[in-house]
């Protein structure tokens, strides 16, 4: 009786759940849809309490220490740090998949656990595994805790290799014989665990917007795959739903970096640096001379990218902002859809700065009318600003889209120095002829333009 | 009968997730990302059962292991989602 119940208690939260995603996709109900989603949440929660739990020092012990963490994790991250943040919280759900599959095992009485159940137990552990302790990796290269760069080694692909068909035969083997005392278990989850870091030590950290999309479609995976080991209709749909989701988002990351996903995952992309070297002058400029070229100019066009959040640019290019609209100019914030490092990541440091999300426009959107921009400030991006991925056939980053900075009347380019982007190639955006080079700490040079605006 | 089931509700799903996902507008995608993130902690539901059951010390370490991981997946998903959205302000709230 009480189990039919929470079925359909079950039926009423994935509605939520659904609807909760629907709303997301608005910037006008996106907040309403998240708490849709987290009552779907609590739905769930209780109906599997009422459902499922005999005793409950355990469930409650281990939910009031989650919550604390999850709370106060939350509620005391800085909004730069949101990329590791959300790489954490992920590898989290992928521990606790793999936790249950684990756990799933010990709950049936020997040798009563069929095949099919076996390997949706494996399933949840190999991905639950891969998904926790490539968000650990993932967390490191985005906090610099690990170098962000790309960790390639010679044989790397042999043993990766190697390391999958382990997996495959541990998985079959442990599905001959399923029980919590096989040692073919304990096989599966140390190989699954090492998987993970394998997975993501050779993806530079210019990719990690992919990384963390496919890492979050994997926790969900992870969470379908747990709902079929214990036959749990909720786990089942609402972790397809996530992973179906992280898979469509992974797909236009990719998208926007002309990429294949194999590409991503395998290439070790920024280890190796080719494509032409480019020579010519460059046109330093002055904070004074930059402020009187922006004081005359009618329509400018930010493009921000990972630099900005380094600097912590965000509030002072936002005051320009406001200054030069004050001023009778017209101002947008140009985002390409890789530009940071997670999907929309500039959109959240603007969000944070308190830009209007009417102003932030998408490359496809800019790019048609670059030409009428007065001056384009390029801040802290580089490799998608970058001419060559679309005159430089040699260049690894050719075909990529990226916005026409170069076709603006005038170009800023605020950086700390000449070298190249994350992917090691040369930007001939910087040596243009109507591309001027602010040197120096972005935050600075924008706040040195402001009061040359106030004086 | 009850694997077909269950498969036939997955199938369902992943092409719901497919239709959702796919009209979502670039400023969204880091929220959009952390919503969905949460809505993975629902192995919450299913780790009850192991760290509910009375019979195994193991299963009951293990699940209460993982109704900890699958709690802050939750609650430290849904907040920092609320969190960031309070942020995306349009033009004419902005101005209030």
């Amino acid at each position: 009786m009480i189990d039919l119940a929470a079925n359909f208690a079950y039926i009423l939260s994935a509605g939520l759940f659904i609807y909760g995603l629907k709303m997301l996709g608005s910037p006008a109900t996106a907040r309403k849809g998240n708490m849709l989603s987290s009552i779907g949440m609590l739905i769930a929660v209780v109906a599997a309490l009422a459902s499922d739990g005999t005793t409950f020092e355990f469930i409650i012990g281990g939910m009031i220490i989650g919550a604390a963490i999850g709370l106060l994790a939350a509620r005391l991250v800085a909004m730069t740090s949101m990329p590791e943040m959300v790489a954490l919280f992920n590898g989290s759900g992928g521990g606790a998949s793999l936790l249950v599959g684990w756990a799933t095992l010990y709950l049936s009485p020997d040798s009563s656990i069929g095949g099919f159940t076996a390997f949706t137990i494996a399933l949840a552990i190999l991905i639950g595994g891969l998904t926790s302790t490539g968000s650990l990796i993932a967390y490191g290269k985005l906090s610099e805790k690990l170098s962000s760069a790309a960790f390639v080694f010679s044989g790397q692909r042999f043993l990766n290799s190697l390391l999958l068909l382990a997996i495959i035969v541990c998985t079959y083997l442990f599905c001959m014989d399923p029980s919590p005392n096989s040692i073919y278990l304990y096989g599966l989850l140390g190989l699954a665990l090492l998987l993970g870091v394998m997975a993501v030590i050779p993806i530079g950290g210019a990719d990690m917007p992919v990384v963390i999309s496919l890492l979050n479609s994997y926790s969900g995976i992870a969470a379908c795959a747990a709902g079929f080991a214990i036959n749990n209709n909720i786990l089942i749909v609402a972790g397809s739903l996530v992973g179906a989701s992280g898979i469509i988002l992974t797909n236009i990351m990719c998208k926007a970096m002309n990429r294949s996903l194999a590409n991503v995952l395998f290439s070790g992309f920024g280890a190796a640096k080719s494509g032409k070297a480019v020579e010519g002058e460059v046109n330093p400029v002055s904070v004074e001379d930059a402020y009187y070229i922006l004081e005359a100019a009618s329509n400018v066009c930010f493009v921000p990218g990972y630099g900005m959040a380094v600097a912590q640019a965000q509030h002072v290019v936002k005051e320009l902002g406001q200054i030069l609209e004050a001023n009778g100019c017209e101002v947008s914030y140009a985002i390409h859809p890789v530009a940071g490092r997670m999907p929309g990541h500039m959109n959240v440091l603007l969000a944070e700065a308190d830009v209007p999300y009417e102003q932030l426009v998408e490359m496809d959107d800019i790019n048609p009318r670059i030409e009428n921009v007065d001056v384009a400030i390029v801040i802290g991006a580089n490799d998608v600003v970058n001419p060559s991925a679309r005159e430089d056939e040699d260049s690894p980053i050719y075909g990529m889209p990226i916005i026409n900075v170069d076709q603006a009347r005038t170009v800023f380019v605020l950086k700390r120095s000449m070298a190249s982007g994350f992917s090691g190639v040369d930007n001939p955006l910087f040596f243009g002829e109507n591309t001027r080079m602010l040197f120096g700490d972005a935050k600075e040079s924008i706040s040195g333009v402001i009061s040359e605006f106030g004086s | 009968m009850e694997t077909v089931f269950l498969t036939f509700i997955l199938v369902l799903a992943v092409f719901l997730g497919f239709e959702l996902i796919s009209k979502v507008p670039a400023t969204l995608h880091t929220p959009l990302m952390s919503g969905a993130n949460a809505i993975s902690g629902i192995t919450l539901a299913g780790a009850f059962l192991a760290a509910g059951s009375t019979d195994n010390d193991m299963a009951n370490w293990l699940g209460a292991a993982a109704v900890t991981f699958a709690t802050i997946n939750v609650v430290g998903g849904y907040l920092v989602t609320d969190r960031m959205l309070s942020m995306f302000k349009s033009k004419r709230s902005a101005a209030k």
